[in-house]
């Protein structure tokens, strides 16, 4: 117990500042009021849906929560089901076989809801583009507010893009 | 040359790989793949070719890891009844690459008459989401048509008996993983049977591949399984370079190892923390995720991403290391092991943890063997395979890599295998770091000689999961006629539905991410 004790104080504070919002990540104008965005952006609930992805955003998603990044501090966790969720984070083009299962997602989540497609694929379809088995970008299937690039983006440019889903200033 | 006393004559594909290939007919792949069996060898992979408008017919091709190295056969098929002997009987393996095959082409594997019962006539990658006589992978098959999606009513096998239950998982599962579907059938908290259904990440990448050029298809290689970039466009530039005859410069191929030891590492680590995670000690995820961290970052300011992707091109390597990079990188590798070191310790010496983990999700030797496993998880169930010790290519033919190797096959056991394996890629990166300070010849790329239509090549490399096979056929024009990737969780899923049996369902997050598997790689 003793050297898992010293270990933790030794390793002491890594959190590092958060990145600011970027309304040029917008896809849509933000449709929620400011009252509304106060409140979530104390208390956000992710789910993460994998539509697709080739498991490279996946890990940079998981690096969010690691003691730099540090995700959870600022009110922002990920939760095992979307009807517990206000954001949708999506990964990947989205596969022909996913397609259902990302609407469902959706559709269980509560209203005020927010989609936040993720990486070039999320964005645009990527290297993979459309086809019997793909249907491309995200917002080919479900309705997006933030679209962040990047193969895959950095954790830094993930959280700007979540803070961005949240942010109230207009594009 | 004749390999295992067969009658089959080989030949041995140009390039740095031992591999060697041959063409039969059905009654001589299958007595090739018994005496692979026999010979303590190992089923790889299985895929099909539409050669519809060179030979008039189609063609099956089978990878066999032997002694000797790589055997690949090919079974020509006509063009009106394609259709060849089913492996299954001799390697349960194949069950999943030929369902694969039969959805993706329409050439199928047939059991013999007294097995007829048996025959799986379930696709496999084909949900419902386009029709039965759609092969997208026929050369005259238009694959940007988009179709119409449907649920599908997959027929899972029934566990029936007094209090049985099931319990459906997925696709989307709880955290943040890739999709899936498990259909558990429990008795109270018991694990009677797992039966996976996977294939929802297909994204059609090996017709996407026949639309890009040779040149490029590192690229579309490195991004079949994320986590694994660097095997995967090593083991595709393997391939181009075999079939273009291009040696690249010595230089490059101890930069590619670098970054192929550098993904083990990263990968292990988080696997490491996520493994702790998963049997509650949550400082495990914080310690290990931070050396994570740590790194990707050098990753990125040294080699210039985080993952590693686009690194390694046909012909070499797309960077060099800069000056002061062989120090920076010491200094950290120097760090992590004695860190690594502490944590092990502490791990160890956790009793909650190692209660956990011991004799939880045990895959039996023998049933590792009987299910072609290779890779990491093979090595914690006594299959001494790693392709860096073993027939290796340039520059591991010259380092004598140490195989990590365990008999339990327990979580404790894979657990083991990551720690042991994090340290020997250490000592492993710091020979190669040597080398490259002393080496003069600065080259890093050999630009790719033009491909003759219809030239043949493979690679096969050991990541960090296990062994990535790609198989390789130029088009004309500097095309690509058919890339096959292949990953090791092909072969690894189905021994996971077996470790979970009799284990609780609590214990199957941990049992599942200590074999962490790739969905997106076998989806393709």
């Amino acid at each position: 117990m003793l050297p898992l004790l010293k270990q933790i104080f030794l390793t002491g504070f890594k959190t590092e500042a958060p990145p600011l919002a970027d309304a040029a990540l917008r896809v849509t104008a933000q449709r929620l009021e400011q009252a509304m965005l106060r409140k979530l952006g104390r208390a956000l609930v992710i789910r993460h849906v994998d539509a697709g992805s080739c498991n490279g955003c996946e890990l940079e998603i998981h690096a969010l929560n690691n003691l730099y990044y540090n995700l959870e501090a600022l009110g922002i966790r990920f939760a095992a089901s979307p009807r517990h969720a206000d954001l949708l984070l999506v990964t990947g083009p989205v596969a022909s076989n996913m397609k259902i299962a990302l609407q469902r997602a959706h559709a269980a989540m509560p209203e005020p809801k927010l989609v936040v497609a993720v990486g070039d694929c999320g964005c645009s379809g990527g290297i993979f583009g459309e086809s019997y088995a793909s249907c491309g970008r995200v917002a080919n299937v479900i309705a997006v507010d933030v679209a962040v690039p990047g193969c895959p983006p950095t954790p830094l440019a993930l959280m700007q893009g979540i803070l961005t889903a949240i942010d109230g200033h207009p594009m | 040359m004749k390999l295992l006393d067969c009658a089959l004559e080989f030949t041995a594909l140009p390039g740095a790989l031992a591999a060697y290939r041959t063409e039969c007919d059905a009654a001589g792949l299958l007595g090739f793949a018994a005496a692979v069996k026999d010979s303590g060898g190992r089923f790889i992979a299985l895929w099909g070719s539409d050669e519809r408008d060179r030979q008039g017919g189609f063609a099956v091709h089978v990878a066999f890891g032997i002694a000797a190295g790589l055997a690949l056969v090919t079974l020509p098929l006509t063009a009106d009844r394609p259709a060849y002997p089913s492996l299954e009987d001799i390697f349960p393996a194949a069950n999943r690459q030929q369902r694969a095959t039969r959805d993706l082409f329409g050439i199928h594997a047939e059991m013999a008459a007294n097995e007829a019962a048996h025959d799986d006539q379930r696709p496999w990658l084909r949900h419902a989401n386009w029709p039965a006589d759609f092969f997208p992978l026929r050369r005259d098959c238009d694959a940007s048509r988009q179709f119409n999606t449907a649920q599908e009513d997959y027929a899972f096998v029934r566990v029936e008996g007094d209090g049985v239950h099931e319990i459906p998982v997925g696709p989307i599962h709880a955290g943040i993983i890739e999709p899936g579907h498990f259909r558990f059938s429990v008795v109270g908290e018991k694990v009677l049977r797992l039966e996976q259904r996977l294939g929802w990440k297909h994204k059609g990448i090996e017709k996407r591949f026949e639309q890009m050029p040779l040149a490029e298809g590192h690229r579309l290689a490195g991004r079949i399984s994320g986590d694994s970039t660097v095997a995967y466009a090593w083991a595709y530039c393997l391939a181009a370079e075999s079939l273009t005859g291009c040696t690249p410069p010595p230089r490059a191929l101890w930069l590619r190892a670098l970054l192929l030891e550098r993904e083990r590492i990263a990968n292990h680590l988080g696997d490491l923390g996520y493994l702790g995670n998963d049997a509650a000690l949550a400082f495990g995820l914080s310690q290990f995720m931070r050396l994570r961290e740590d790194w990707l970052r050098l990753s990125a300011e040294f080699f210039g991403h985080r993952l590693l992707m686009d690194r390694i091109v046909p012909g070499g390597v797309a960077f060099d290391l800069t000056a002061g990079g062989d120090e920076k990188i010491l200094g950290q590798c120097a760090s992590i092991e004695r860190e690594m070191h502490l944590l092990k310790d502490i791990y160890d010496e956790h009793a909650g943890l190692q209660d956990r983990f011991l004799t939880t999700g045990r895959l039996a030797p023998e049933l590792a063997t009987a299910l072609s496993v290779s890779g990491l998880a093979g090595r914690a169930s006594s299959q001494a395979w790693d392709l860096r010790a073993q027939n290796a290519i340039a520059p591991y033919n010259q380092l004598d890599v140490r195989i990590a190797s365990h008999r339990n096959g327990d979580v404790a056991a894979r657990v083991a295998v990551r720690f042991e394996e994090v340290f020997e890629s250490l000592r492993v990166m710091r020979q190669i770091l040597v080398v490259l300070t002393d080496d003069l010849c600065r080259d890093l790329i050999e630009p790719l000689p033009a491909a003759r239509d219809g030239a043949f090549g493979i690679g096969w490399i050991e990541g960090w999961r296990g062994d990535v096979l790609v198989a390789l056929t130029a088009g004309n024009a500097g095309g690509i006629r058919r890339c096959h990737c292949h990953d090791p969780s092909w072969r690894i899923w189905p021994a996971l539905e077996h470790a979970v049996m009799g284990n609780i369902v609590p214990d199957f997050p941990l049992i599942n991410k200590s074999f962490n598997l790739s969905y997106s790689g076998p989806d393709l």
